[in-house]
């Protein structure tokens, strides 16, 4: 099932970007050639599929998740696909609903994370010298918490509120991400169009967003995917533990704990929330791997036409 | 060496391919075929094509290799009576070395950086009778002495001339039957491209190697070979004995290549070659070169010219014969002297340090408006240093420079946007100075928002029309610059320097990574640009061929010092300095038959420069 209908769907987001119009370079591009391959056009199948059925689920679930329809840890029934939870709710119609607010909290929280690394990881890279020395120190203090740790950290000292969770979660992804693009910035910055630019007076956080951060793209779309992953297996996890998102909002992190008692009467309800995040989690690892390969195909393909081209190789001394 | 450089005794062929042909490896199109040449013991055959030509590709063809993505389709490649393309894998690993050798591009990629040369090169002997008490004299072979300083080096610790005699030394080591060198002095300067070359003739004729060397510049090839194959878009089109092809060159193409070429003695309008080479899969029916050809009829049109042969010559050209299409020398142009207004751009005592070593020495000079002043040198020299000193990109330097009379900041950001704008700058790689993630609308109009603030539709003129002059069509606009060729990469950043309207132009070996058909109509552009808009230029580089064609004046130097300026011509027809006369005197040119070697005088004071 999910085979043709990704093919289907690789098929029309390929047109999408087509029409988009843009050629060999773009991050349409990347996209198309990463679609092309099977790794992507699954993955982003896998991902769609599972967005869909987190933001849809809520409006076609047959009963309200807070519904107490059938007997508890009841198994899968006519009337209950999945059966009931240890209350005797609807474990398909809390799993339809209980996505939305997870994937909402985790891209946030992924934004946050990525652009506030991203920032700090372009400007030491290109700067370099003593503001790069502190921003790194500052980071490696950062990477010295292991994350999960870090986010509890913030959580357990201000309360668990919503948009705590995404900043702690956030703020735990920035170390990493600064670390990557800094590294990525570094080759970058040495490339001649941005010496042009600094040449002809442009201001630095010009240089950075409209020169270094355009070709920075295949690391921060990995960065993204994978960030996005550690953010669901994350807000999940403090979920689990009883931080974050509060029973008894519907929620797959909240489900996992709730069910765990009852594993051995009706296991739907620990392993139906546990695909759901794995389904996302392939799938995103599938697709984010399929475009970083496609970029560097397309950057070579430039190159290609380099590799004849004899070189009068003075170093810059 | 034998005078004529063609084979005599088949028992003396040491290579001999007979129709190779490689494909992509879906088998959609072939990349090279219908190649087919000989090489005798002792002699040289070299192969010059522009990128894309297929000459890299038979070059690995010959140790029965192929690039991922293409396969050895058919043909065979038989040395010393051995069918490499035939052989099983075990068996071609144990002839790779023995029996051919090969000497890369990069002699810094293909030394191991972890091991002293001493490792290295034991290995290559290994297995030899007493293998590495040989190891003083292959290295004597090639001009280097078994000191400790070179054996015990790791290699980054050896100049880019003594890494490349250390390869040369590892392949002639086995005494091999065959050696496959390509392009080994690419990225040397022409001290040491000199005696590279000077060493692989002398030791392929005294070891009675057959050697195949690659190259796209045909001056060098035309100083080591004996016979010459031109290859254009897979197909060997013309050869020959090195002398026949260079003084009467038969195929259109070859003397599209030769008019192209730079003369380091006369300012000849150098011609490029309209249009680009077809890539694998996209040739038009007929001859492959029809579209840029200037004496194609309509049989070409559809019909793949056969191979004409002259005695000894062969050619793939319907028009082969037709001798009243045959001419080689370019018209002569006359440079224009020199503007003699006030001084556009003064540079006076520069030095620089880059961490502890002084790179440049109170380096002055001076450029008056409308002028094209050459900084001259070989790898090292500082002459990059020096652009960047003036750009303000590195501040790390004393000194002063002048523009218009008013001295400019230390550092770029010091700088007026006004002056900024008047001073533009085209780098030396194409590759890297255009941003792959931007269109080259984008890419030409940042520098012209940038400076004029203009937005818009006022933008989209100015960029047309700063495409428009360095003769590229609108309809790039939309492209990326993975889209288009070398030539046309080097154009738009030129267009870029261009849109803004500068004064002066520093341009940074602006040809160096270019073919040269591309390179002739490049400096012809810049030239007739400089006319056009009075520019004033700063033309950096290391090939003194160009120099007559474009530069008024010129500075030479040498080790971050000014060896000697003045006049162009004055210069190069009469040099005072050692090292300029050197400088001349290992230039490659192209008129090798009767052309005397430079006087040993000129040359045996200098010593090789190492880093």
């Amino acid at each position: 099932m999910t085979g043709a209908g990704s093919a289907a769907g690789a098929r029309a987001l390929g047109a999408l970007t087509r029409a988009g119009g843009a050629d060999r370079g773009g991050i349409a591009a990347i996209t198309r050639q990463a679609l092309r391959t099977k790794r992507g056009a699954i993955g982003l199948a896998l991902v769609l599929a599972v967005v869909l059925f987190a933001v849809v689920g809520p409006f076609v679930a047959p009963y309200s998740p807070d519904a107490l329809v059938t007997v508890p840890l009841s198994g899968p029934s006519g009337h209950a696909w999945l059966g009931g939870d240890f209350l005797g709710r609807d474990v398909w119609s809390r799993l339809l609903a209980g996505g939305g607010a997870l994937l909402l909290l985790a891209v946030l929280a992924t934004l946050l994370g990525v652009g506030a690394g991203t920032a700090i990881g372009v400007t030491a890279g290109l700067v370099q010298g003593k503001t790069d020395s502190v921003l790194m120190r500052l980071v490696d203090v950062g990477l010295a918490f292991p994350q999960i740790v870090f986010a509890l950290l913030l959580v357990s000292v201000a309360g668990a509120r919503p948009w705590l969770v995404v900043v702690a979660v956030g703020v735990s992804h920035t170390p990493q991400v600064a670390r990557v693009t800094r590294a990525a910035t570094l080759d970058v910055a040495e490339q001649d169009f941005v010496k042009v630019a600094e040449s002809n007076g442009v201001r630095r956080w010009r240089i950075i967003v409209f020169e270094i951060v355009p070709n920075l793209v295949s690391v921060l779309m990995v960065e993204l995917g994978l960030r996005l992953t550690f953010s669901i297996t994350l807000i999940a996890g403090l979920t689990f533990i009883g931080f974050g998102l509060r029973p008894p909002a519907p929620n797959w992190g909240v489900m996992i704990n709730e069910n765990r008692i009852g594993l051995t009467l009706n296991p739907w309800g620990v392993l139906a929330p546990i695909a759901m995040i794995a389904i996302l989690t392939i799938g995103m690892n599938l697709f984010t791997d399929a475009f970083a390969s496609a970029a560097i195909g397309v950057d070579r393909a430039g190159d290609l036409m380099l590799e004849a081209a004899p070189f009068a190789a003075e170093a810059a001394p | 060496m034998t005078g004529s450089g063609t084979v005599t005794g088949a028992d003396r062929i040491r290579l001999s391919v007979r129709d190779l042909r490689v494909e992509l490896a879906d088998g959609s199109a072939d990349v090279v075929a219908e190649v087919s040449f000989d090489v005798a013991a002792g002699h040289t055959l070299g192969i010059v094509g522009e990128s894309g030509s297929g000459k890299t590709t038979v070059a690995h063809a010959l140790l029965g290799h192929c690039r991922r993505g293409l396969k050895l389709a058919s043909g065979s490649v038989v040395v010393n009576g051995t069918d490499l393309l035939a052989a099983a894998p075990e068996e071609l690993r144990r002839h790779r070395g023995r029996m051919v050798a090969f000497v890369p591009q990069d002699p810094g990629k293909a030394l191991n950086p972890v091991m002293r040369i001493r490792r290295q090169l034991a290995e290559s002997v290994a297995g030899l009778d007493n293998g590495r008490a040989r190891i003083p004299a292959i290295l004597a072979d090639v001009g280097l002495d078994a000191r400790p300083e070179i054996l015990d080096a790791y290699p980054h610790q050896l100049s880019g001339g003594q890494q490349q005699r250390v390869c040369l030394a590892m392949a002639f080591a086995p005494r091999p039957d065959l050696i496959v060198l390509d392009e080994p002095t690419t990225g040397l300067d022409v001290t040491t491209q000199r005696r590279v070359l000077d060493t692989v003739k002398r030791l392929s004729e005294s070891y009675g190697v057959a050697s195949v060397y690659v190259s796209h510049d045909l001056a060098v090839v035309a100083e080591v070979a004996d016979r010459v194959a031109v290859m254009y878009a897979g197909r060997v089109v013309e050869l020959g004995a090195a002398a026949d092809v260079l003084a009467a060159p038969s195929h259109p193409y070859t003397r599209g290549l030769l008019l192209a070429a730079p003369r380091p003695n006369e300012a000849t309008a150098m011609e490029g070659i309209p249009g680009y080479p077809p890539r694998a899969g996209q040739r038009p029916p007929g001859c492959s070169f029809r579209p840029r050809c200037p004496i194609a009829v309509d049989r070409c049109r559809d019909t793949p010219p056969p191979e004409f042969v002259r005695p000894d010559h062969l050619v793939r050209c319907f028009r082969a014969a037709d001798e009243s299409v045959r001419a080689v020398a370019g018209p002569l142009r006359e440079q224009a002297p020199g503007p003699a207004g006030p001084a556009a751009l003064q540079a006076s005592q520069i030095s620089a340090r880059y961490g502890r070593r002084q790179v440049l020495h109170d380096v002055s000079f001076e450029v008056r408006q409308g002028e094209c002043l050459a900084i001259v040198g070989e790898s090292g020299s500082g002459k990059t240093t020096l652009a960047r000193c003036v750009s303000g990109l590195v501040a790390d330097w004393t000194g002063s420079v002048r523009f218009d009379g008013a001295e400019l900041a230390r550092n770029v950001r010091g700088r007026d946007r006004s002056v900024l704008q008047k001073i533009q700058y085209v780098y030396q790689n194409p590759y890297a100075s255009l941003n792959p993630r931007k269109t080259v609308r984008q890419i030409l109009a940042g520098p012209v928002e940038h400076f004029s603030g203009k937005r818009g539709a006022a933008v989209t003129a100015v960029v047309s029309q700063a495409l428009e002059s360095v003769a590229l069509s609108p309809q790039l606009l939309r492209r990326f610059p993975a889209e288009l060729s070398g030539g046309e990469r080097q154009r738009v950043a030129i267009a870029r320097a261009l849109a803004v309207e500068p004064s002066v132009l520093i341009c940074d070996e602006i040809t160096s990574a270019l073919d040269v058909s591309v390179q002739a109509a490049i400096i012809r552009l810049l030239h007739d640009l400089q006319l056009l808009r009075d520019l004033t230029l700063v033309f950096i580089t290391h090939n003194l061929a160009l120099l007559p064609s474009i530069a008024h004046s010129v500075v030479v130097l040498q080790h971050g010092r000014v060896v000697e300026s003045g006049d162009v011509h004055a210069i190069l027809s009469a040099p005072a300095m050692p090292y300029t006369r050197s400088l001349i005197a290992n230039a490659p040119r192209l008129d090798p038959p009767g052309h005397e070697n430079p006087p040993q005088s000129w040359t045996a004071d200098l010593r090789e420069t190492t880093k």
